[in-house]
C-alpha cells in the first residue's frame, strides 16, 4: 500500500504491520462511540445491541427531565464563565511572559502550566479542602475558580504561540500613531493573535465542559454539571438517558474541534 | 537657520541625553538641536545607537537622563505629554510596520479616527489625499501583503504625514527595500523635503543625503562624532572614524 514498486518484501511487510497497528488504533479511539450513538436511539431500557427498536425518549428524558437539563444549563453556565476567566487571565499572562524584559519567566510559564499536569484528583482535593476554608465549595463560583485553573494553561501555550509569531513593531508604529496602550492592544496586537486566543477560549470551553472529578468534588445538587449527572447516574442506575448526554457532548466536541479546524485553516491562508 | 525662524523654539532639542540597556551605555551626552524645516541625516555603522536616539524623541524609548524637548514641550513620562509630544512627531520605520489585518485606506483612516478624531468620511478624504501625493491611491483597498516593499513603504509614509506632524522620523527606511524600489521611496521623501517638512532621517543613501540634508551627522558608539553640511562632510571629513565609515557605504 503506498509503497514505491521497486519496495522489497521486507519493506511491504512492515508497511502492512504499521497500517494495521494504526487502523486497530483508531478503532479502539473510536469503538465506543459506535457503541454509544445507537444505543442512545434504542426503545430499550436495557443496553442492547444491535438495536431492536429506535426512538427518542432518551433524548425527552434528557432535555424533558428537570435534573437532566439543569445539568446542561449548569454546565453551561460554567463553562461559558470559565472560557471568559480563563481567556482573559490567559491572555494578559501570555503577553505579559512575552516581554522581552520579563523576570523568572520559565519558573512561572512552569507554575501556569502546572494544572495540565498535576494529576487532576490532586487538584480536585486540593481546591476542595483550600476552597472550604473560604466557604467556595458547593457553589458555582468555586466550581469556576477550579476550571479557570485548569482551562488557563491552554490560553496560555495557544496565545504564547500566536505571539511568537507576532511583530512587536507593529504596536511601536501604533505607539507612534499616537495610540495609547489600551488601543494599540485592542485594534492591533489583539487581531493579530486571534486564532491564538480564539483557540485558546475554545479548549477553555471543552476542558469546563467535560470535567467531572473537580466538578464532584466541588458541586451539590445545585450547581451539578452535566458530567457529573452522567457519573451518578452510572453509580445508581444504568439509565440509558447517559447515552443521550454523551451523544450530545460528542456532537459538542466535534463542532468545537471543527470550529478549530476552520480557524486554522484560515490562518494559513 | 534664517532670521525668521529664530523666535520659533527649535522642532527637537536634545541637551546630555544619557541612555543605558542594563549594564550597556548606548547614548553618551548626546547633544542636537534640529531647527524648524531644518532636513536632518543621522548615518554611522550598525550599533551606533541611530535606531535608539530617534526612538527616545517620541517616547517609543526611555531614557535615564538629559532632556529633549519637541517644539518647546518638555517630553516626561506623563502620558499626556507623551501624547502631545507623539501627535507632533511622526515615524516611518525600516521595516514599513503596516497593520497587515487592515487595508491601505484603513491603515491610514483609523489613527485619524481615534487620535485625530476625524469622521470616517474625514478621514478617507484626507486618506485619499497622502495616498495620491505617494503615488499609491488606486491601491487603497489592498491589504499590505499584496503591495511590494516600496509601495508598503510609501503607505507607510503616508500614514504618517496624513497625522500632520511637525517633524518626521525616519529610520533607514530604504534599508528592507530592494534596489530598484529604492527610489520610488526616496523620491516622496525628497517631495516631502521641499514642502518644508522638518525630517531627522537615519539612512545610508548617501545621495539622499548630498540632495536633500542641510546637516550630515555622524554617529559611533552612541557618540555624535562628527556632524557638518553635507558638502564639507563628505569632502573633508575630520575625524578617522567618519573616513572609515564614509570609505565603506560610497562604494
Ligand atoms: N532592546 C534592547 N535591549 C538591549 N540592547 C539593545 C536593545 N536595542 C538596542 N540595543 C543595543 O543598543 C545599541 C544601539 O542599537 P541601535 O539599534 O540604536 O543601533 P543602530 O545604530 O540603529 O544600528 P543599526 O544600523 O543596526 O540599525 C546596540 O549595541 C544594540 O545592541
Ligand atoms: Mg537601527
Amino acid at each position: 500500500m503506498w509503497l514505491p514498486s521497486y519496495a522489497t518484501p521486507s519493506e511491504r511487510l512492515s508497511r502492512i504491520l504499521v497500517v494495521a497497528f494504526a487502523v486497530a488504533v483508531m478503532l479502539f479511539l473510536i469503538a465506543p462511540l459506535f457503541i454509544i450513538v445507537p444505543l442512545s436511539f434504542s426503545k430499550d431500557p436495557f443496553f442492547t445491541l444491535p438495536v431492536r427498536e429506535y426512538s427518542l425518549r432518551w433524548y425527552e428524558d434528557l432535555f424533558g427531565n428537570p435534573r437532566w437539563f439543569e445539568a446542561m444549563i449548569n454546565s453551561a453556565v460554567a463553562a461559558v464563565l470559565t472560557t471568559i476567566l480563563a481567556t482573559t487571565l490567559g491572555t494578559l499572562a501570555a503577553l505579559g511572559i512575552a516581554r522581552p524584559d520579563f523576570p523568572y519567566r520559565r519558573a512561572i510559564m512552569a507554575l501556569l502550566i502546572s494544572p495540565m499536569i498535576v494529576p487532576i484528583v490532586i487538584v480536585a482535593v486540593g481546591s476542595y479542602l483550600f476552597f472550604g476554608e473560604f466557604g467556595l465549595t458547593n457553589t458555582r463560583a468555586g466550581l469556576v475558580l477550579a476550571h479557570t485553573a485548569l482551562a488557563t494553561p491552554f490560553v496560555v501555550i495557544t496565545v504564547t504561540a500566536t505571539l511568537s509569531t507576532y511583530d512587536t513593531n507593529l504596536t511601536r508604529a501604533a505607539n507612534s500613531l499616537g495610540a495609547s496602550g489600551l488601543s494599540a492592544f485592542f485594534r492591533v496586537t489583539l487581531p493579530n493573535i486571534l486564532p491564538g486566543v480564539i483557540s485558546g477560549a475554545i479548549f477553555a470551553f471543552a476542558t469546563s465542559f467535560d470535567e467531572v472529578v473537580v466538578a464532584l468534588f466541588l458541586t451539590a445538587a445545585e450547581q451539578r454539571t452535566l458530567p457529573v449527572q452522567m457519573f451518578s447516574g452510572i453509580r445508581d442506575q444504568i439509565n440509558p438517558t447517559i447515552m443521550a448526554a454523551a451523544t450530545m457532548l460528542l456532537i459538542l466536541s466535534i463542532l468545537l474541534f471543527a470550529a478549530l479546524a476552520l480557524l486554522t485553516r484560515k490562518k494559513a491562508r | 537657520m534664517t532670521s525668521a525662524q529664530d523666535s520659533a523654539p527649535p522642532a527637537i532639542q536634545i541637551t546630555g541625553l544619557n541612555k543605558w540597556y542594563g549594564l550597556l551605555q548606548v547614548l553618551h551626552d548626546v547633544n542636537l538641536t534640529v531647527t524648524q524645516g531644518e532636513r536632518l541625516v543621522i548615518c554611522g555603522p550598525s550599533g551606533s545607537g541611530k535606531s535608539t536616539l530617534i526612538r527616545t524623541v517620541n517616547a517609543l524609548e526611555g531614557f535615564q537622563s538629559g532632556e529633549i524637548k519637541v517644539a518647546g514641550l518638555r517630553l516626561t513620562r506623563e502620558p499626556a505629554v507623551v501624547e502631545e509630544i507623539r501627535r507632533r512627531v511622526g515615524m516611518v520605520f525600516q521595516q514599513f510596520n503596516l497593520f497587515p489585518h487592515l487595508t491601505v485606506l484603513e491603515n491610514c483612516a483609523l489613527p485619524l479616527r481615534l487620535v485625530r478624531g476625524l469622521s470616517a468620511a474625514e478621514a478617507r478624504d484626507r486618506t485619499m489625499h497622502y495616498l495620491s501625493k505617494v503615488r499609491i491611491p488606486e491601491q487603497a483597498a489592498k491589504y499590505p501583503a499584496q503591495l511590494s516593499g516600496g509601495q508598503q513603504q510609501r503607505v507607510a509614509i503616508a500614514r504618517a504625514v496624513a497625522m500632520q506632524p511637525e517633524v518626521m522620523l525616519f529610520d533607514e527606511p530604504t534599508s528592507a527595500l530592494d534596489p530598484e524600489m529604492v527610489k520610488e521611496v526616496l523620491d516622496v521623501m525628497v517631495a516631502l523635503a521641499d514642502e518644508g517638512m522638518t525630517m531627522a532621517v537615519v539612512t545610508h543613501e548617501m545621495g539622499f543625503a548630498r540632495q536633500v540634508a542641510d546637516r550630515v551627522i555622524f554617529m559611533d558608539a552612541g557618540r555624535i562624532v562628527e556632524q557638518g553640511p553635507p558638502t564639507t562632510f563628505f569632502t573633508a571629513p575630520r575625524s578617522d572614524r567618519t573616513k572609515a565609515f564614509l570609505r565603506q557605504v560610497l562604494h
